[in-house]
């Protein structure tokens, strides 16, 4: 049978975002040919979004920075759950990763002395994030598409990968259909590297684009791998609360960075209230200190005066901005303000452009003349496949996965600006270890036909049904169910509700009915879309289930405290015997040298 | 509840036509929020692109009476009550369904243009005021409204002789990069075409980052070429001066 067209490359990357590409880069600089698949054109990534920074300890403003604190920083964050050594490699490589970029033609802003500047993030020590006002990922992502497309790798944009094919327990392709045409398509590979991003559509409001339906998790799932801490899912803090149209739409943090105060309706600066026992030393004690940092950090001068409390990690001031709505001291959309229109105008409009138009052009607020209401946003998934830290390999001999996709690298809580840098420092090691794979594998794996066509059947089902549901109706049920029983704060109960109508839900992708052909069919491919973005929910519910504790992002009212047994096991996902498993697993343990850094 | 009429061009390559429909506005609608009603509730099929919802990512390009616009920062309440609003796909590409056209031709455009360019290979020291110009051509999203709306290509279907604005913005910021040592002159004279350029204008009027695509971007690059190819004087001490 001859109804998809076929192709074939040593290298196959599933995704281009900032992971994607750096990896399809890094295989083809190794001399094996590559392919980059795609869902949207090239360049519109979820990583072209991304606004605040990449988090890189240069050491261009705070001359004290340096890997090692930046690496305490980000376990901290992760709560130690982190992957130690995803952790260390990170904080090691991202500065080389960076300087590359900017030899690739990246054009950030700079200190004085004509260096790369940084600014200040939540749960960053130091002034670490590398940035280009609040259009950071867009000179990622447009960087690494000049370099990819002058290096010669074979791009096929707006396609779909729908299923990964193993000859034994070895990678052998992948199947999708283009959106334009409809066609079918047959990727053959000696090594595969997932880099598709992350969930967030599974909730009703989110920062994610329509691409996030989680299809990377759902195909390594699919394929034999583990899934990891999946029940750490990061609400950002500061979303857009109004209009109805843009809520969830992310509100950048680096706003706070630049010395944005959050205020409630009584024009309480309430974030001094949150701050964690552990890590309050670490904070300004009163609004002057917070002043005197501010004033030290614009005029890019030192200063011993602590960092603002809006600067606490996202988990914590996202539970904050929740309380206090909640507890009836919000904003007249239900969001809290955030205000930094304090500061002289020109340089806001400056160092936030992109946030004064949103403001301006979809909210009808001028952020120079006053504050800005925002509110939590379901924005990023920690967990994602387990994978080896130094090549990025899962499980599956020759499927690798980096980006958001892959676990391990936040732990329990990711810090801001610590997802791009994660992109391009482990986006090179998957490429560099796909292409090593794949260079060193003896003979062609195979694909069986019979797989094929029954994966185009079953894609082909709502087209050919008489009767059914529509797509859209089961998108918003799904909605409604996680934000309604898996949200910010959680308990058993409520769960455990969740759960069951996840699995009432998923009954009904059997019956799901579209019109029209295959040709640019949005409603088709929210058939396809919606089981993967169910695969992740439950995952999510799952390991949120078995987690009896609080612990960075994933608060439980049932369990407020963190368990000492928890502090030392990974959530892990997985299937067997066509069913969804839980295991914890023990985390990695810290060398000697690297548990010092914590003394 | 206060309603709007949309009239939405509905169809392939081969044949097509407007349909109208009737959406529930809710405050601060734009026209995306419109489409994906429809998409949702109406119409499951309708062909759509969009990605940030934000005016961040160049996906949802179309043309909204008449003018080329960002689907997701056009607000409804900007048109007048009771008025019907158009939306159509871009003209200048081939179309393949709805409102979603084949740019792909941008992106072949783009493998001809020489990237940067350095033998600097310490750590390098680049001034702010150095490179605010050149941070102004990267703000471009690709939305390629400005590709759509030249007359060059929209009414000449000079694809094949004339890069367009975009790419003109792009090569812009690449000459001007404090540290690139390339020469694009010849690109732009011969397969960039930028004689076809007459400064209309209409490019910089459309671009939803407000770049001066032509004061900034063209003019300069059009004052580079005819230094370089007939003012043999200029060329010479330009390439005195050059590092
Ligand atoms: C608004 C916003 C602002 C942010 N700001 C920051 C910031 O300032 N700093 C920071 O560090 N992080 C930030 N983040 C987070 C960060 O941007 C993302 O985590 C990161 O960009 C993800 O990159 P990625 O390469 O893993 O995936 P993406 O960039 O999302 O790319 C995923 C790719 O996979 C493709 N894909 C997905 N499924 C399939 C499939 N089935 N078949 C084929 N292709 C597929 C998609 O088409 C896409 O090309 C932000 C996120 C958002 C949403
Ligand atoms: S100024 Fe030049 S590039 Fe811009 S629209 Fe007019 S002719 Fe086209
Ligand atoms: S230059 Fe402006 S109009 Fe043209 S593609 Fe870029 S952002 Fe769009
Ligand atoms: S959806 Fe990204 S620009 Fe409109």
């Amino acid at each position: 049978m001859d109804n998809y067209k076929v192709i074939e490359h040593d290298v196959i990357v599933i995704g281009a975002g900032g992971a994607g590409l750096r990896a399809a880069i890094e295989a083809s600089a190794q001399g094996v040919s590559t392919g980059l698949v795609c869902k949207s054109l090239l360049g519109k990534a979820h990583t072209v979004m991304a606004e605040g920074g990449i988090a890189a300890a240069l050491a261009n403003v705070d001359s004290e920075d340096g890997w090692q604190t930046h690496f305490c920083d980000t376990m901290k964050g992760g709560k130690m759950l982190n992957n130690y050594r995803m952790a260390e490699l990170h904080a090691k490589e991202a500065p080389m990763r960076v300087k590359e970029l900017e030899k690739w033609g990246a054009v950030f802003d700079r200190t004085k002395d004509g260096k790369i500047l940084q600014r200040a993030f939540g749960g960053h020590k130091y002034k670490r994030l590398c940035h280009v006002g609040d259009r950071t990922g867009l000179e990622l992502i447009r960087t690494l598409q000049d370099k990819g497309v002058h290096q010669g790798i074979n791009v096929y944009m707006e396609c779909t990968i729908t299923k990964l094919f193993k000859d034994g327990d070895t990678i052998s392709g992948a199947f999708g259909y283009y959106r334009n045409s409809g066609e079918y398509v047959l990727f053959k590979a000696k090594a595969i590297v997932l880099a598709t991003g992350g969930v967030g559509k599974s909730f009703s409001v989110t920062s994610n684009s329509w691409e996030y339906t989680g299809d990377g998790h759902a195909l390594a799932y699919e394929a034999g791998c583990d899934l990891i801490d999946m029940e750490f899912l990061q609400f950002h803090p500061t979303g857009m609360v109004w209009p109805p149209g843009v809520k969830g739409i992310l509100v950048t943090e680096g706003v706070r960075g630049e010395g944005g105060i959050l205020r409630n309706n009584k024009n309480e600066r309430f974030m001094f209230k949150y701050l964690p026992e552990s890590t309050r030393h670490e904070f300004a004690e009163t609004e002057a200190e917070a002043s005197q940092w501010l004033e030290a950090t614009l005029n890019l001068t030192k200063s011993t005066a602590r960092r603002p409390p809006e600067l606490s990690t996202r988990d914590n001031v996202a539970r904050a901005i929740y309380t206090e709505v909640k507890e009836g001291r919000g904003s007249p959309h239900g969001g809290v303000f955030l205000d930094i229109s304090y500061q002289d105008s020109n340089r806001i409009k400056q160092k936030l452009p992109s946030m004064y138009h949103q403001f301006k052009e979809l909210a009808d607020v001028d952020i120079t003349a006053g504050p800005m209401e925002v509110g939590p946003t379901a924005h990023y998934i920690m967990g994602g496949v387990r994978v080896d830290a130094d090549t990025a390999q899962s499980k599956v001999k020759g499927l690798f996965a980096c980006g958001e996709v892959s676990g391990g690298m936040h732990g329990a809580n990711r810090l801001g600006g610590n997802s791009l840098s994660d992109l391009i420092v482990f986006g090179a090691r998957a490429g560099l270890h796909a292409a090593n794979y794949a260079k060193e594998l003896k003979g062609k794996p195979s694909i069986n036909g019979k797989e094929i066509e029954a994966e185009i059947t079953d894609l082909e089902r709502p087209l050919n049904a008489q009767s059914g549901q529509n797509p859209y109706d089961l998108h918003k049920e799904l909605n409604h169910i996680m934000s309604t029983y898996v949200g910010i704060f959680r308990e058993e109960n409520d769960l455990v509700t969740g759960l069951d109508k996840l699995v009432e839900l998923n009954k009904k992708l059997d019956n799901l009915k579209v019109v029209n052909n295959r040709t640019y069919n949005p409603g088709w491919h929210m058939c396809r879309d919606l089981k993967n973005m169910l695969i992740c929910s439950m995952a999510i519910t799952k390991s949120a289930l078995s987690r009896k504790e609080s612990r960075g992002a994933h608060s439980r009212l049932d369990y407020t405290e963190t368990d000492k047994e928890l502090s030392k096991v990974n959530s892990a996902v997985f299937k067997q015997d066509g069913e969804m498993k839980l295991e914890h697993t023990p985390t990695l343990s810290m060398p000697e040298e690297l548990a010092k850094l914590f003394n | 509840m206060a309603k709007v009429t949309l009239k939405v061009y509905r169809g392939d390559k081969e044949k097509g036509e407007f349909k109208t429909y009737e959406v529930p506005i809710e405050d601060g609608m734009v026209i995306l929020d419109a489409i994906h009603y429809i998409q949702a509730n109406i119409d499951n099929d309708i062909a759509v692109r969009w990605n940030c919802k934000a005016a961040k990512c160049g996906s949802c390009s179309a043309e909204v009476n008449g003018k080329p616009s960002l689907m997701c920062k056009t607000r409804l309440d900007r048109f007048a009550k009771d008025e019907v609003i158009t939306v159509q796909p871009l003209k200048t590409f081939p179309l393949i369904k709805d409102l979603v056209t084949d740019v792909s031709w941008n992106y072949e455009v783009n493998k001809h243009i020489t990237p940067l360019t350095s033998k600097d290979e310490g750590e390098w020291v680049i001034y702010q005021e150095d490179i605010e110009r050149v941070q102004e051509f990267r703000k471009c999203i690709e939305c390629f409204l400005c590709q759509d709306v030249c007359h060059v290509l929209r009414d000449h279907d000079k694809h094949a002789n004339f890069a367009g604005p975009r790419f003109l913005v792009r090569t812009a910021g690449l000459e001007m990069h404090p540290k690139d040592t390339a020469s694009r002159t010849k690109y732009l004279k011969e397969e960039g075409g930028i004689g076809y350029c007459n400064i209309t204008k209409c490019c910089t009027e459309v671009c939803p980052e407000e770049i001066h695509i032509t004061d900034n971007a063209i003019i300069p690059l059009k004052e580079r070429v005819v230094d370089d190819f007939y003012d043999p004087i200029a060329k010479f001490l330009k390439g005195l001066f050059k590092k």
